[in-house]
This record gives C-alpha cells, sequence and structure tokens, in this order.
C-alpha cells in the first residue's frame, strides 16, 4: 500500500541525487497482473489478418463499437465550423489563447445537456457546477485532494477498478478502506457492509472522509439499485461524509429506464447540507468512446468544491481544442439522441453474444445490464479457491488461449475466481473468435 | 504573511530593524484590508458565489437528525480562499473592466499576463490551410475519415511521433547545438503540470526548492498547492542585473538547512521571469557545479527559450548538462508552446529528463494530465512544418524585438529605466521614482494607483518576491502599436498628479 522501495536514501558515498517518495512508490500499480497482461497483448497483439494467433485484448474497457456514427458526425459537418466553433478560422485567436479554468461556456453547457439526455431528463445538470478535468482518472484524483487529507480514507466497494489504487492514493496520500460486496447478493452494496468498512477504519484510527462508487459498476457491469444509493446517502449524512458516483459508464447502460443516477435522488431534496455532500464524476471516454481526447468532468452539489476543484483544475485542463471541437457536437440534441440509443442497443447486443456464447461452453456471468464488459464465473476451473489459485488460471488464459483478461483479485474481490472479460474494443469477428478460444479450452477441460 | 524585510534599515545600515519591521507589518496588513475592501463586485458568473450559512441545528433533515457541514481537507481549504496575490487581484480586475481600443477605451489596460499575440496571422494562417489535413487521418479501408487515429487510448507520456516533433523543435529554437532525445521526454497539458509532476518526483512534502527571486507568481501555487514544496526565495539585486550568484544560493542554502528546512533542488527560469534575463553560459555551469557539489536537482524552465530578441544566445541547460562535465541525472528542463508559439490555450508541456526513474515516474503520472491526441496530432504537423517554424520564429522575436523597443522607449522618455533583458514576453520596469515611500507599502499603493486611477495592470515586484521595492513587470506582446502612448500618457498623468 504505497511503501516506498528500498533505496540508499540515507547514505550517499556516491553522490547518486535523490528522488521523492512518490516517484520511488510502488503504488501505481503497473506491477501488478492487471497491468501485466497488457504487456504480453503489446509483446503479440492480435491483428486479424497479420497475427490472428496472438493475443486478443479483452483487459481494455474501450468502446469501439459506435465510431462509425461519429465519424459520419463529423465529415457531415462544415469541418471549419467545429474547429473553431460559430466564427470559423478567425475564432482561432481566442481559441488559442484561452486558458481559462472555468472552461468554454459553450462545452459546459454541451455536457450539461448531454448528462440530462443520459438521465432522460430525470436530473438536471447546471453548467455552473461542471468543472473540466483532462478525463476521469484525473476528475477522481483532483476529487480525493479536495475532501480528504494524507492518511485520511475513502470507502469503496469491492470488486472496484483496479486503477482507483493509483487514482486515488498515489499522490494524494490517501487510502482506501474496502467495503466487501459478494455473489450472494449480486455483489450489491448492504448497509452491514458500510457500517463494517467504517468500522475497520475507525478502529485503526482512520479517519473516513467519504464513500466512493462507480455507478454503473466497473467491474460488474451493473447499475447500483435505487434503493442501495438511498441508503448510501443516508449513511454518508448519518457518519457527515462525502458520496462521489462515478457514472463514467451512464451511458452504456442497455436499458436507459435500468439506471437510477445519484443526480435524481438529490434532484428531490432540498437540505443542501444533504446535497452539498454529494458530487458526480464523468467522463467521455467510455460513452462516447473518445479516451484519446481527455475529458472528464466533477459536477458537485457542493459550491465550495466547485470552486476549489475549478483552481486546481489548472493541474488537468482540457483543451481549447477539444472544447471546441466537442461543443457543438454534444449540443446537437438530434445527434446524441441518436447516438445514444444505437449506442445502447450495439453494447447490449455485444453482451448478449459473449454471454450466450459463455453459457454454450458452460461459464456463467454475473446478470448485468450495462458497461463494456461482463463479469465472469470460472470459481469452478480453481483448483484452490485462493488468489493464488485464479492467479494460476489466469496465466493459463493468457499463455495457452491468448486471452488477456482481469482476475478478479487485482480488482480487491473478496470471492475468488471471477473475471472482467471486455467486449467493446474489438470487432464481431474478433470476439467470436475469442469465444472460440474458450469454447476448445472448455471442451479440453471437461475432457479429462 | 510574508517576511517583510526593513528595506531602509537595510540599506541605510542602520540599527532600529525591530521598528523597521513592526511598521511595515502593520501597514502592510492595513493595506491588505484597504485593498480588500477597494476591490470591486466581482461579476455575476465568477467562483465567488457563497452559500447562505444557515445553522445546523435549525435547518432538520427529514429522517429527524440534526447533521453537521460536510467539509473539505484542509490542503483544499486555502484554495476556497480569495488569492491575496497582486498578480491574481489584477488579473481579476482586468477582467471587470477590459480595455478594447474599439468599444471600451477608458477600460483596464492588461500588461499583466505574458502572452503573445504579435504572430496570430501567421498561425492563422497555418491552421486555416493545414487544421483539417493534420487532424483527420485517412482510412486505409475506405478513404473516409478514420476518427479511430485520434478516439483512442494513446500512451498518455505522448505518441512517439509528438516526442520525435518536440525533440526537433526545442533543439532548433535552441541554438542547434543541443540534441534532445524523444525517450527522455514526456509530453502533457500544460507548463503548469509540468511543474508540478516534476515536483512531485523530486521532492518529499515539507521539502524545498531554492529559487532566484524575483520569480513568476504562478510558481507558488504550481508548486506549492498539491506537493506541500516549499519554495526559498535566493534574492538577486539589480547590482547585478538579478542574476543568481553562487553566493546566494549557498547563504540561502546554509540558511535553510539551520532551519531543518531538506533542500531537493534549484529551479530557475531560463530566459527569467519577470525580469527577461538570459543565463550565460558560465551561470548556468556555475549553477549545475553547486547542485552537483550539494547533492540536488536543477529545474531549469525554458518556456520562454524561443522568444529571444536580444544580442544574447540562448544556451539550454541540457547543452551545459551534457558537456561531460557533470552528473546528468540531476538536470531536468520544462517546456511548452504557450509562449514561443502564443498557444496557452491548446495545453502543451514537455518534461525533459536526464534521470530514467524520474522519465518513468512521470510517464506515469501523465495519466493525469496527459495531451489529447487530436492536439497532438496538430501537433506533429505544426512542428514538423520546418519551413514554417523558420518563417514564424523569425517573425516572433523580431516583432518582440521590435515592440520592445517601442514600450522601453516609451517609458524611458517618462524617464522611467528598465532592466536589461534579452527574451521573454514582458519587461522589468523601474518605478521606483513613481513611489511615494520606497517600501513594500509604497509599490502596493502604486500598483493600486495604476490599477484604478492610470487603469493598468502591472505585476508589483511584490508579487515575484522582489527585495528592491518600486519594480513592475509589464508584459508588451499583446499590445498593439497604437496602444502604447496610450499607455505612456496614463502613466505620465499618474505620476504628474502624484508629484502635484
Amino acid at each position: 500500500m504505497g511503501l516506498p522501495l528500498m533505496m540508499e536514501r540515507s547514505t550517499n558515498n556516491n553522490n547518486v541525487v535523490e528522488l521523492s517518495r512518490v516517484a520511488v512508490s510502488d503504488t501505481h500499480g503497473e506491477d501488478s497482473p492487471y497491468f501485466a497482461g497488457w504487456k504480453a497483448y503489446d509483446e503479440n497483439p492480435y491483428e486479424e489478418s497479420h497475427n490472428p494467433s496472438g493475443v486478443i485484448q479483452m483487459g481494455l474497457a474501450e468502446n469501439q463499437v459506435s465510431f462509425d456514427l461519429l465519424e459520419r458526425y463529423l465529415e457531415k459537418k462544415n469541418p471549419e465550423g467545429s474547429m473553431w466553433g460559430s466564427k470559423g478560422a478567425p475564432g482561432f485567436r481566442e481559441n488559442a489563447l484561452f486558458q481559462d479554468y472555468h472552461g468554454l461556456k459553450s462545452f459546459r453547457q454541451a455536457m450539461a445537456s448531454f448528462m440530462q439526455q443520459i438521465r432522460g431528463g430525470k436530473a438536471r445538470f447546471d453548467p455552473d457546477r461542471i468543472v473540466l478535468t483532462a478525463g476521469a482518472t484525473a476528475a477522481n484524483e483532483l476529487l480525493t485532494f479536495i475532501l480528504a487529507d494524507p492518511n485520511d480514507a475513502l470507502l469503496v466497494p469491492t470488486p472496484y477498478y483496479p486503477g482507483f489504487d493509483r487514482d486515488l492514493r498515489w499522490r494524494t496520500g490517501v487510502r482506501i478502506v474496502p467495503i466487501h460486496c459478494d455473489s450472494s447478493n449480486h455483489f450489491q452494496i448492504t448497509p452491514e457492509a458500510l457500517e463494517q468498512a467504517y468500522q475497520t477504519a475507525r478502529d485503526a484510527n482512520i479517519r473516513v472522509r467519504g464513500v466512493l462508487i462507480t455507478n454503473p459498476s466497473n467491474p460488474l457491469g451493473a447499475t447500483v439499485q435505487k434503493k442501495v444509493l438511498e441508503d448510501l446517502l443516508d449513511f454518508c449524512v448519518r457518519k457527515n461524509i462525502h458520496l462521489v458516483s462515478d457514472e463514467i459508464y451512464s451511458g452504456s447502460v442497455f436499458h436507459a429506464s435500468e439506471f437510477t443516477s445519484v443526480a435524481e435522488i438529490v434532484e428531490n431534496i432540498d437540505d443542501v447540507s444533504v446535497k452539498e455532500r454529494v458530487h458526480i464524476v464523468y467522463s467521455l471516454s467510455k460513452d462516447l468512446g473518445l479516451p484519446g481526447f481527455r475529458v472528464g468532468t466533477i459536477y458537485s452539489y457542493n459550491d465550495n468544491v466547485v470552486r476549489t476543484a475549478r483552481r486546481m483544475s489548472s493541474f488537468t485542463l482540457v483543451s481549447s481544442q477539444t472544447q471546441q471541437l466537442l461543443a457543438s457536437m454534444l449540443s446537437d440534441e438530434e445527434f446524441t439522441e441518436k447516438y445514444i440509443r444505437i449506442n445502447r442497443e450495439r453494447l447490449r447486443r455485444r453482451y448478449e453474444t459473449i454471454v450466450e456464447g459463455l453459457k454454450k461452453a458452460g461459464i456463467e456471468c454475473l446478470k448485468g445490464n450495462a458497461g463494456l464488459f461482463c463479469w465472469m464465473n470460472l470459481g469452478f476451473l480453481l483448483d484452490t479457491k485462493t488468489k493464488e489459485g485464479e492467479l494460476a488460471l489466469w496465466d493459463v488464459i493468457l499463455k495457452e488461449l491468448k486471452l488477456n483478461i482481469s482476475p478478479g483479485s487485482s480488482c480487491h474481490c473478496s470471492e475468488y475466481g471471477w473475471f472482467r472479460v471486455c467486449f467493446a474494443n474489438m470487432s464481431e469477428k474478433t470476439l467470436d473468435i475469442a469465444l472460440k478460444r474458450i469454447h476448445e479450452f472448455m471442451d479440453r477441460q471437461s475432457g479429462f | 504573511m510574508r517576511l517583510i524585510v526593513p528595506l531602509q534599515g537595510v540599506v541605510q545600515g542602520r540599527g532600529g530593524l525591530f521598528v523597521g519591521s513592526l511598521i511595515p507589518c502593520c501597514l502592510f496588513y492595513f493595506l491588505q484590508l484597504y485593498l480588500k475592501r477597494r476591490r470591486s463586485p466581482p461579476p455575476p458568473d465568477s467562483d465567488s458565489t457563497e452559500l447562505p450559512r444557515t445553522s445546523s441545528r435549525s435547518s432538520l433533515f427529514t429522517r429527524g437528525n440534526s447533521i453537521g457541514r460536510v467539509r473539505v481537507s484542509s490542503r483544499a481549504s486555502p484554495l476556497a480562499k480569495p488569492p491575496d496575490s497582486p498578480y491574481y487581484i489584477g488579473l481579476d480586475r482586468v477582467k471587470t473592466d477590459p480595455y478594447d481600443r474599439v468599444t471600451n477605451r477608458d477600460g483596464i489596460i492588461q500588461l499583466g499576463l505574458a502572452e503573445s499575440t504579435l504572430c496570430f496571422d501567421l498561425l492563422q494562417r497555418w491552421m486555416s490551410e493545414n487544421l483539417m489535413d493534420s487532424l483527420m487521418m485517412q482510412s486505409d479501408v475506405d478513404g473516409g475519415f478514420d476518427v479511430s487515429s485520434i478516439a483512442m487510448y494513446q500512451p498518455f507520456e505522448g505518441l512517439l511521433e509528438v516526442r520525435v516533433a518536440f525533440a526537433d523543435f526545442m533543439s532548433r529554437i535552441m541554438g542547434g547545438n543541443v540534441s534532445f532525445d524523444p525517450s527522455n521526454m514526456v509530453i502533457t497539458a500544460g507548463g503548469t503540470p509540468a511543474v508540478e509532476v516534476l515536483a512531485f518526483c523530486l521532492a518529499d512534502h515539507g521539502n524545498a526548492f531554492l529559487i532566484p527571486s524575483p520569480y513568476y507568481p504562478g510558481f507558488d501555487r504550481d508548486i506549492k498547492f498539491r506537493t506541500g514544496v516549499e519554495l526559498i526565495p535566493v534574492h538577486c539585486r539589480s547590482s547585478d542585473n538579478f542574476t543568481v550568484t553562487v553566493s546566494a544560493l549557498e547563504q540561502a542554502l546554509s540558511q535553510a538547512r539551520k532551519r531543518g528546512s531538506k533542500v531537493s533542488g534549484i529551479l530557475f527560469s531560463n530566459p527569467s521571469n519577470p525580469v527577461g534575463n538570459i543565463l550565460s553560459r558560465e551561470t548556468l555551469h556555475a549553477i549545475l557545479s553547486f547542485a552537483q557539489e550539494k547533492n540536488i536537482h536543477v529545474i531549469s524552465d525554458e518556456i520562454f527559450a524561443g522568444s529571444v530578441y536580444g544580442d544574447k544566445e540562448f544556451v539550454s541547460m541540457a547543452e551545459v548538462a551534457a558537456s561531460g562535465d557533470f552528473d546528468k541525472s540531476r538536470v531536468h528542463i520544462i517546456y511548452g508552446l504557450s509562449k514561443d508559439l502564443s498557444l496557452p490555450g491548446f495545453r502543451t508541456g514537455v518534461i525533459y529528463s536526464f534521470h530514467e526513474d524520474v522519465v518513468s515516474a512521470a510517464k506515469k503520472l501523465m495519466r493525469f494530465c496527459s495531451m489529447p491526441v487530436p492536439v497532438q496530432r496538430i501537433l506533429i504537423s505544426l512542428l514538423s512544418d520546418t519551413r514554417f517554424i523558420e518563417e514564424y520564429m523569425a517573425a516572433h522575436r523580431q516583432r518582440i524585438r521590435d515592440k520592445h523597443f517601442l514600450f522601453v522607449e516609451g517609458l524611458k522618455q517618462l524617464g522611467i529605466p528598465c532592466a536589461e533583458s534579452g527574451g521573454g514576453l514582458y519587461c522589468w520596469v523601474d518605478m521606483s521614482s513613481l513611489l511615494t515611500s520606497y517600501s513594500e507599502k509604497g509599490e502596493l499603493e502604486l500598483f493600486e494607483k495604476l490599477l484604478s486611477v492610470a487603469k493598468i495592470n502591472a505585476t508589483p515586484g511584490t508579487a515575484c518576491y522582489c527585495i528592491e521595492p518600486g519594480w513592475f513587470r509589464c508584459c508588451f506582446t499583446a499590445l498593439a502599436d497604437e496602444d502604447i502612448p496610450v499607455i505612456m500618457e496614463r502613466i505620465k498623468l499618474l505620476a504628474e498628479s502624484s508629484t502635484s
């Protein structure tokens, strides 16, 4: 948990210049299996024609299923217009100089409108509460800096996105205390688990500053139930702590009606002292398939947090170019309505394909309804129901099946044998090949 | 509150230092209060909306319990307060009443932001001719636009092509005698994150960097905010044209050590900001020798390297470091295109380090502040257009030189001298003759008069930790020639009203 590697820090006989603890710490986590699989992929990447027996990357939650919609939009609209905004090339001047941490008003309005559309209008977003950051990774880190001091803790339900270990802890010095969830109730957060996590922190003399959830969940690929959200808010009020909801996959819910955003819960609350502990993180990396653009946002109901986050966003501003480029696209409601609808549909079909395919191979998945991945249960294949057993299986899948999937232990899952499998970052053909490899593997297993 | 040096006592060598420090301290406090009250109300959509404070006891939550207001971290609290540095105060004031040649001739003229608009015509032309091609890569399959080339995840430290393009560009504009290895380079979203990431890598919370003063006021925020690294000013004087000396560094370091402060490195800008000095090869050598001897890092912020207009040649610390006498791994360079290429809105920063582990750590930290892929594609195209870059840089330098001449001449006519400078987008102006008292208080009073009476925002030396009062940084590269006489007239009027 962030202990520095041994370095010759005190005896400096050969005048080697020192680095900071942050620089030498391994909290970046890039030595874990989650990232080790990526290295295997980098060394031998699957490619449809040139390298059909290479490693298929199923560990990257990237959405490539709707690129054609984006391409058609960008080609159709006047490119000059989208580059500079409505003023055409003369608008370049303002664009080149603009580095105001408030962000372009037109872009914030576009983001607010897009976020509203995703939630079917069930919650309203005020553009002045939107703080722009270079990606959701930066948004989560920024919020952590603002809400917690070094050695304070955020409670995070398991299993969680492995990147949180790095994003929430590395530079901030803040800890994560897990809220344990298990398959007995589909990994939903229970009030008991919340209390237990809180107590664990208190027993270790750690001050809890907030709860951070991902809704829909990564890696589960499932939405958080409305009742659970209400319980969570209640808990945060009682303990007087913050609630951060990372809703980066909100546009990737297969059926819009199944998603409840924490914004909807807050929408009906007038009491400022309740509202102002709620903060939402969003980004265009997953729903719009634009991770390369580095567009993230913090939406906070707390004026102080908005003000502070805005100032701190100097370290992670969104380029004026990207704001300009995307503002007109996101405020084109006809386009966004169509995009959101078609994207959801395609993701749903992909999900069904992979879950059906796995079922035919004798593998069950958690019932999911969102995201770019499914949560697969291979517990029955483990030699021992331990972390080592799980990693041994993961290794076999990587080396023999040449599939890079993410082991549940890297997501801090308390049950062994679960794996996250991404399905939206490849063509349908590639997905077929991956399923075929799994089939063959399972056939071989049952053959023994 | 900063320690106020009792300048008169020091300069005149008299005693009475206690009284000499007490009075300016009190006056400084009163002046701060005075300035705060005089500040005009913020514009409607500014970030100073206050929540109506209600007692937590009276606002009962529906579920029946009375709850406290949730708090933010203690490190966030300072950020919530309005800025108290004249640097930011001045920038904010201009926003309330900005000068416009046509629509608001009585507005406040901005001389506090180091930005250049002198070569926008060239940039605009390039963009209109090349932007679409550089951005929209062709698909192999059907010749249509391939969005995946700009949409997908790419290495956070920047595509190899953009690092190669930057390496080549930096080498050209820094004299051509230094080469940069793209694998030692990390691309980020601006000079601000570049300097913060380096601070995170080189120093722990509570450690310090020595920094020759006067220095760029933004460093206080960029370095101290989240890293907890302190900045220890190393005072430079007009007698040396504000060039740092090794003896000053020695003194600052030993004082720091006596206080129990651990110094991790030296941070300096070259060309310097706010003075505009170009550090000689000898000075760079001396700084590096000093760092080597004390086993600390050197961070050279070279963001104005392409904005040199004087006779002195610019030499990068990278060139000195590579000269073979030194342990290069302690040398780190910061660069970006906000100044030299007038693209602050794009958010372009470079961290260049000779230390493998620093590059490795910085790469991983780029996930928090990386440059978007579409912008990288534009820059690859722009920076590799060597013919355009040559034309641009030549025009950029020439136009700064011309504007600098006009501005400094104008001040000279008023009897106001400037420090010698050869780079940057500003000049360092000695307005001590306009001070009512040769002190920090006098300087802040003049700052306020410049803002409210002359309607000019110039950054006072106090904000830059300058030890001599009366100096102001004036940025002139966003001015049209016809703005200059307007400015000089206003200063003249102010000077005359002071003496009357």
